[in-house]
């Protein structure tokens, strides 16, 4: 009962007029970036950190939250008009958005669309609500150790859940571990891998790099791909939006088990798209007319966006409740929140529990006010995609340099996006995975920290990771996550079932 | 730019991704190095700077072996990217290292105006009204969303001062 008068106090909260209008503004300019190439969630949410230094936690976690929804709104636009996926996890919209827009029914799959992405988001908040206080609150029992462990799982899921070779799964991630190690060293005070230079002695600011790798390297692969907006025009009315909503409750069971599996992708770190194509993958097995996906199914549409958006959302559970984010935008998110002087975990429950319920709260309404926006908005939002890339390119690089520029208020820091954004290019092209680059380098110094207190307290015995039955079963399910892809293997050919 | 816009040459695939590779795994060495030199065994206030980031870099050069010898095993005939595709890449780049480089001197918004009317001008071909009205109207945008309301300052150059702002 105490949360429910808890997430009260957080609508109260999220209802100051001031909040409301930060949740408007954020929202368009979520589905802004989603629309456009280059700018994704991760980097959009991390150029515009700097503008809320000078406002509360509250409002800014609200904006920020806010861009992030919009974002994962904004994608399908493009995906099911112009067969353009504006963000990674939209790309499994397009396979029958698309068609379906070539149909002429590009208005009931915009509807469907928006509609699954509002109900994925509902449900995921639904379960925040529930469990984050539960989680933070067995949390707070954990020492270091069982700290470390949690890092060890979500990295391990990583290496088990993601579609690119595990290897190179593996060499991303200890890139940003070893950027993250760069600088001063927070438990003996001393320098490390410097080599003298000045520049790097507070070591690399992740959000740099989520600019760089994010929006310059998107960039870099959208200019050698030259791009170009073909698509139908996009008419929503009411009377559409209404029928396609009474066609929408056939698909219940699609929608909860895309519920279920962006929830658990969420989660664990593996994030929205693969949350997107899983959902599709299975939807397409089990629908009756399975046969026709691709052709411009409805279900087809509803299967990915449910389950990106509740991933999407899923993925600030951990983040909020133990300081350990589910997605890139996530991280930058728990960037944002150092930033303002809140330390991420589950003390964050117990100190700031206007900050986290008023998030909570404004997660409730700032998915509505997107579905809102959306819904009346698209055709001003498909209008701006016909800006060609020419325009587009050089003014999002130059938002990006802005927001390089000022987080740390150094030029230095641009210059490194720039080296950033290559990096990423080449790194994409060669099938490396960027999100756990990046969520290593938010984690390295924690994750490290951890490490070495457990060591310290074992007096260096690896043995520490299995002392008690709790951290054992979550370096066990880590260990699990981590051959996930071998122990899968190994399950359908037993079966004797293709892969 | 050896072929220019021929459509169907560029380099290939494998080598550039062993090229990449290889210079993952040299940063995987330097990492070592770096470790070795701040410490890697137990000190006082047990382990040294060097003892974690030591291990990441084994990791490190240890996958890129494992990716090197999977990437040349692998069947891929195919190209990195045309030469053409390549040359779109780097007309972003290049101008952007300069962009990027000439921000500590000219300031922030003299470098974006050019930066954005070169981009529109030479790759967009746009006639010079609206050239001038997006890359003059960005900035000004920027600096009242940036400085004014928000209170963020941007580095300003030469221009700014001399218009006093």
């Amino acid at each position: 009962m105490e949360e429910l008068v808890n997430l009260f106090h957080g609508f109260a909260v999220a209802l100051q007029p001031f909040n409301i209008m930060v949740m408007i503004v954020g929202i368009v300019l979520g589905v802004l970036i989603g629309v456009l190439p280059g700018l994704g969630g991760a980097n959009g949410v991390a150029i515009l950190l700097p503008l809320t230094f000078s406002m509360s936690p509250t409002s800014a976690i609200i904006m920020l939250s806010c861009i992030y929804w919009g974002a994962l709104f904004g994608g399908a636009i493009t995906s099911i008009l112009f067969n353009i996926p504006g963000e990674p996890w939209s790309v499994a919209t397009t396979f029958d958005g698309y068609p379906m827009a070539q149909k002429g029914k590009a208005g009931e799959a915009l509807t469907a669309a928006f509609t699954s992405s509002f109900v994925g988001a509902l449900f995921a908040v639904v379960m925040i609500t529930l469990v984050a206080p539960l989680v933070a609150s067995f949390a707070l029992q954990f020492g270091p150790a069982e700290k470390f462990a949690v890092y060890f799982l979500a990295f391990c899921s990583f290496v088990g859940l993601s579609k690119e070779p595990p290897f190179k799964t593996i060499a991303a991630m200890m890139i940003g571990f070893a950027l993250a190690a760069v600088g001063l060293d927070s438990i003996t005070g001393q320098l490390r891998l410097t080599f003298g230079i000045t520049h790097l002695l507070n070591g690399f600011d992740f959000l740099i790099a989520v600019i760089g790798l994010f929006g310059i390297g998107e960039i870099l692969l959208t200019m050698e791909e030259g791009l170009a907006f073909r698509g139908g025009t996009a008419k929503i009315n009411l009377r559409v939006v209404l029928q396609t909503w009474k066609e929408l409750p056939t698909y219940w069971i699609t929608s909860l088990r895309s519920c279920l599996i962006g929830c658990w992708m969420g989660i664990t770190p593996a994030g929205a798209t693969p949350a997107s194509f899983m959902s599709y993958g299975i939807a397409k097995r089990v629908a009756k007319n399975g046969s026709n996906f691709g052709k411009g199914e409805i279900e087809g549409v509803v299967a990915p966006e449910t389950a990106a958006h509740a991933a999407g959302t899923a993925a600030l559970l951990p983040m909020l409740s133990l300081g350990v984010p589910g997605s890139p935008t996530a991280a930058v998110l728990l960037g944002g929140l150092l930033i303002w002087g809140l330390q991420p975990g589950p003390m964050l429950f117990v100190e700031q529990k206007e900050f986290v319920w008023g998030l909570i709260a404004s997660m409730y309404l700032g998915n509505l006010v997107g579905l809102l926006v959306v819904l009346t908005c698209v055709p001003i939002f498909a209008a701006i995609l016909r800006v060609p890339f020419s325009i587009i390119a050089p003014l999002i690089l130059v938002l990006c340099a802005i927001g390089a520029y000022s987080v740390h208020s150094s030029t230095f820091d641009v210059i490194l996006m720039l080296v950033f954004g290559v990096i990423g290019y080449l790194l994409k092209k060669c099938n490396y995975p960027l999100a756990p680059l990046v969520l290593a380098i938010v984690l390295g110094d924690k994750a490290e920290e951890a490490f070495r207190q457990s060591l310290l307290g074992s007096q260096g015995s690896l043995s520490v990771f299995f002392s008690n039955t709790l951290v054992s079963s979550i370096m066990i399910l880590g260990l699990i996550a981590l051959f996930w892809s071998v122990i899968q293997q190994g399950y359908t050919r037993l079966r004797g079932a293709p892969a | 730019m050896t072929t220019g816009s021929s459509s169907k040459s560029g380099p290939a695939h494998k080598l550039v991704e062993a090229g990449i590779t290889l210079l993952i795994a040299l940063f995987g060495v330097i990492v070592i190095v770096g470790s070795l030199k701040a410490g890697i065994n137990w000190g006082a206030e047990g382990p040294r700077a060097g003892f974690f980031p030591f291990y990441i870099g084994i990791f490190i050069v240890a996958s890129s072996a494992i990716n090197l010898w999977n990437g040349l095993r692998e069947d891929n005939d195919g190209l990195f990217a045309e030469w053409g595709q390549l040359r779109q890449v780097m007309s972003v780049v290049i101008p952007t290292g300069i962009y990027v480089g000439a921000i500590p001197f000219t300031g922030l918004y003299l470098a974006s105006i050019i930066f954005i009317g070169w981009f529109m001008r030479w790759l967009g071909k746009y006639p010079w009204v609206t050239v001038l009205a997006v890359s003059l109207g960005m900035p000004i945008v920027t600096y009242f969303i940036f400085e004014r309301w928000f209170l963020v300052p941007l580095p300003k150059g030469p221009v700014e001062e001399w218009l006093g702002l």
